[in-house]
Parts: structure tokens; C-alpha cells; sequence
């Protein structure tokens, strides 16, 4: 546990190497353990569970990402993370987003993996499916391109993990509630993100479409897709091998050149 | 002992059940024929006005897109029964609060409903059942909290009288609080809260308000009792616990199928 500002935060250290700084989605950082070994075979990874998620503590006073993001500038001062890839999971993407507009120069490249977090399409529609608003084996067929496979069977989980899991859905809910699953400032702010960025989509995602991701990356000047085969919302649970792949390739500068503003 | 007259307003003419997914929330008000509608109030008045002939009170509550309850907003229909009765006691049960933006215009409304029935406004405070936050758009989390300081700031408009006050909460921002008018009842209307659990009837007690329970069985009103009992005495009221302030909700299709309920002075019937 590390202590900021009065947040009691759980944080996963491993590996060693150039950081990465870890934002998991809004299903908790539980079932990402094995890709994150993957990342930290070649790189020192810093995963904090978020506030109101896994075993961190949720202070009275929080209730927005963006208040997530000033928690992990701290952190990242705390490590000692001068300079980081951050790599961010769909409310863990928007965290991210949100801190690399704060702090991009302190930022080395950004990964994001179906990310949340702006609002791109029309006042009629919502951009991203009414994920509380839904049966959970409604939500599991949208998350999972094998749900069958891949969906969490919550009747054998523990007690512990089950509260978790509870305690996941609920704050997800504080923060992205209203506006929903967004900040209507952030894509004002995105063109502050001036480093190499790679959006990931698991083809199969129901919940970030692939027009909504390729409207997101327009937003951020040197930004391009990659799209994986055989996996949804949650690419690292349903390809950890490939995910890992792809993000590490990526970090390491190897992928062809960027197209800066490419897509504006 | 007094008994309370309250019905949940449905609307009945509906299509076949196979026909729909449900009830609430999505059904679509295609569904609804106005003019149905406008003679279903008028039977739904009708019944309120025989309930205070027959010195029974009257209790209003409120659901949002559904047909179970087509009056999604009571202190209207409180308005009207302000002026269309003499004696009845008036009950809203109640206020959502958690899913109003502004507390100020809710102590306005009772404050002017007050007036209106010249006092006979009873004001109950209920934290709304889950599928309320959709329609309301209302963050599901910390509604409790939500609904608390909704309740006090309310409190505090309805009794301050000497100019305007602020209010900076955690979650309502009001600059500048002078209501007109001001409730009929000094110092303010009665308030009752509605609880399911013993969590919150502890805090309920120690604020002296009306506690209001239904669907809590015979143990689990017990248990919201006890809790009361004891924050009303843990706040110094006392220790004897006016028994008025314990009221339970009681669903019949006939007075012989049901089981005696909890005796408690106030009951609310519903038919």
C-alpha cells in the first residue's frame, strides 16, 4: 500500500526496465495479472489499483477521473517515474489521456486499449452502451468475443473476490455515471498529448466501437490503430500474448512510422 | 390512530404482458391514451376526495416512466387536493431528493403546498427505488448521502426568516436561500423519512422525524424500529418514543386475507 494524498493505494510493482505506468479498466486489475508479467518481462511495470477499486480506499471527497489523474501525478513522483509510457485500459485509457494532457512531457509514448472518455458522436445516441443499464450476460456478450470462454463465472467466486467485483461496478458508476462514460473537456485538452500514441480495439468490442475509437485518436496529433483479432473489450484477458505483443512492439519504438496528424 | 388512503395510480389499460419486456422504464408511452388518462385522474381525485369523507388521510407517492404509477409528480397532484379538500391531512411519501438537482425548489413546492391546504401538509423524504436513477439520470452512488444533506437544506429554508442564506455542500450549491413563501406549519411541516433497513432509521430518530417502513415483514420492522428507538434516545429526545412516529405501509386486496400488520398509530392503508 502507498499513502497519497490520504489514499490508501494498492499498488503492483514488477519487473525492471524503462516504467510503465498501468491503468487497469473498469473490471478491476484481477484478471490482468498475467499480461502484466508479459509487459514485465521487458519493463518495469507500476499497476495501482484505482480508487474504489481492488483494495484501494475511496475517499469522501472523489468522484471523477479526473481526480484520479492529479491522484497518479503524485504517484508518479512518488516512484520516481520522471518520465513513463503509461498504458491505460478503458476508464484506465481515460485516466491516462487525462494525465498525458496535464503532463506530456513527462509522458514517453501512450498506449491506450479500448479507452472511454470523450464524447465524439451525436447528442442522440450514446457513444458507449448503457453498460449499467444491462444484464450482466448482456454486458459479457458486448465485452467478450468468447464470452463462453472468458466471462467471469461469478457463482464460484469467493466472498472477497465477489465483493470486489461489487465494489468495482460501484464506483465505476461514481465516476462515469454523469456525463456518461466521459469529459466533455478532454477532447479540448487531447491536443496537448504531442507523443506517440497507439489506440488498440479488440475487433469483437461492443462497447468502443471501432468509429468511435478512430474519432478518438483524431483527437490526438501522432496517433494510429491497431486492431486485434480474437478478442473484445478485454483484449489483455482474451489475448495476453498477443496484447503484450503489440504494446511492447510499440513502446519500443519498432512499429512503422507515425503519420503525424494523420487524422485530424 | 390514524389511517392513511393511498394508491399507487396505475394505469391499466396495457397490452397483452407476452407483448412487452416490462413495466417500468422502457415500456413506451405510445402505450398511453391521454384521454384515458385524463378520466383515469379523475377517478384517481375522486377516490382521495371519498377517503376524506370518510375521515381517512391521504398519501401520495411518486414513479417516473412507468405505468404502475402515472404520477411522476406528486406535489402537482398535492396542489390540486390542496384546494379540493377541507380536512385531510396531506402525506407526499414522498420527495425523492437523492434524484433532484435543487433542494431549494423542493421546500418551495411544499412550502407553497403548505400554504395552499393551510397546514395540512405531512412532507416525507424517500431515497426512490433503483430504477428511479435512470429516469432521473441520478448517480446511483452515494445517494444516501445525497438525500441527507437534500433534507437538511431543506430544513434550513424552510426555517430561516431573516434575509437570505448559503448553503457550499458536499453535493448542493445554493448562493442565496430566502424561500416565499414559507411553510404554513411552525416551525416546519412534520417530516417523514422511509427506510427498509436499520442503517439510516438510527439517524431518522435522532432527527425526531416520522419514520416510514413497508415490505420490511415483521422481523425487519422490528429491527428498523429498535434503530430508531435508540438513535432517538442516544440524540437526548428522551426516553420514551412517541409511538406516532412509527408508521407502516400495508398492501390489501381484501381486509380478510390480510395479516394483522404491525400495530402502529399510523397506517397506510393502500387498496
Amino acid at each position: 500500500m502507498i499513502s497519497i494524498a490520504g489514499i490508501e493505494l494498492d499498488v503492483l510493482e514488477r519487473g525492471q526496465g524503462a516504467p510503465i505506468l498501468y491503468l487497469h479498466g473498469g473490471a478491476g486489475i484481477g484478471r490482468d495479472a498475467p499480461f502484466i508479467d508479459l509487459l514485465a518481462r521487458d519493463r518495469r511495470v507500476i499497476a495501482p489499483s484505482h480508487p474504489g477499486f481492488g483494495k484501494s480506499a475511496l475517499p469522501d471527497w472523489l468522484d471523477s477521473v479526473d481526480d484520479i489523474a492529479h491522484v497518479y501525478l503524485e504517484l508518479m513522483d512518488r516512484v520516481g517515474l520522471t518520465r513513463a509510457d503509461l498504458v491505460g485500459l478503458s476508464i484506465g485509457g481515460w485516466i491516462a489521456a487525462e494525465i498525458a494532457t496535464k503532463v506530456p512531457e513527462r509522458i514517453g509514448r501512450l498506449v491506450l486499449i479500448g479507452p472511454v472518455g470523450v464524447k465524439t458522436g451525436t447528442s442522440d445516441k450514446l457513444d458507449v452502451p448503457d453498460v449499467f443499464a444491462m444484464p450482466r450476460e448482456k454486458l459479457d456478450q458486448l465485452r467478450f468475443h468468447d464470452p463462453g470462454q472468458h466471462a467471469p463465472e461469478l457463482a464460484t467466486l469467493p466472498d472477497e473476490e465477489l465483493h470486489i467485483v461489487a465494489r468495482n461496478s460501484e464506483t465505476l458508476a461514481l465516476l462515469t455515471w454523469e456525463p456518461y462514460m466521459h469529459n466533455p473537456k478532454l477532447k479540448h485538452r487531447l491536443h496537448r498529448v504531442n507523443v506517440p500514441t497507439l489506440f488498440v480495439r479488440g475487433a469483437s468490442d461492443g462497447i468502443v466501437s471501432a468509429d468511435y475509437l478512430a474519432r478518438y485518436a483524431a483527437l490526438i496529433p501522432q496517433a494510429r490503430i491497431e486492431t486485434l483479432a480474437q478478442a473484445g473489450h478485454l483484449p489483455q484477458v482474451e489475448q495476453p500474448a498477443a496484447t503484450a505483443a503489440t504494446v511492447l512492439q510499440f513502446l519500443q519504438g519498432k512499429q512503422a512510422a507515425e503519420t503525424p496528424g494523420a487524422r485530424r | 390512530m390514524k389511517a392513511w388512503h393511498f394508491s399507487e395510480n396505475a394505469y391499466p389499460y396495457l397490452p397483452p404482458a407476452d407483448e412487452y419486456e416490462s413495466i417500468r422504464v422502457s415500456l413506451p408511452n405510445r402505450n398511453y391514451d391521454p384521454k384515458k388518462g385524463a378520466a383515469l385522474y379523475d377517478r384517481y381525485i375522486d377516490e382521495w376526495l371519498i377517503a376524506e369523507d370518510e375521515g381517512v388521510e391521504i398519501m401520495l407517492n411518486e414513479h417516473h416512466q412507468t405505468a404502475t404509477c402515472v404520477d411522476p409528480a406528486a406535489p402537482l397532484v398535492l396542489a390540486a387536493l390542496a384546494r379540493l379538500t377541507k380536512k385531510a391531512r396531506l402525506l407526499i411519501l414522498g420527495n425523492p431528493v437523492a434524484n433532484r438537482r435543487q433542494p431549494v425548489r423542493v421546500a418551495e413546492e411544499m412550502a407553497m403546498v403548505d400554504v395552499l391546504s393551510r397546514g395540512r401538509l405531512e412532507c416525507g423524504f424517500v431515497r426512490g427505488v433503483p430504477y428511479e436513477v435512470l429516469p432521473a439520470n441520478s448517480n446511483p452512488v452515494r445517494m444516501n448521502e445525497r438525500q441527507w444533506e437534500a433534507m437538511d437544506l431543506i430544513v434550513k429554508a424552510w426555517t430561516s426568516h431573516d434575509g437570505p442564506v448559503s448553503h457550499e455542500g458536499r453535493f448542493f450549491h445554493h448562493r442565496n436561500i430566502n424561500i416565499w413563501p414559507r411553510p404554513y406549519q411552525q416551525p416546519h411541516p412534520p417530516i417523514w423519512v422511509s427506510s427498509t433497513t436499520p442503517g439510516g432509521a438510527g439517524r431518522v430518530g435522532a432527527r425526531g422525524y416520522v419514520q416510514a417502513t413497508f415490505l420490511t415483514g415483521f422481523g425487519g420492522t422490528a429491527a428498523i424500529y429498535d434503530s430508531y428507538r435508540k438513535g432517538w434516545r442516544e440524540a437526548g429526545r428522551g426516553t420514551d418514543v412517541p409511538v406516532d412516529r412509527l408508521a407502516y405501509a400495508h398492501w390489501s386486496m381484501s381486509a380478510r386475507a390480510t395479516r394483522r400488520p404491525v400495530p402502529v398509530p399510523r397506517s397506510c392503508s393502500g387498496t
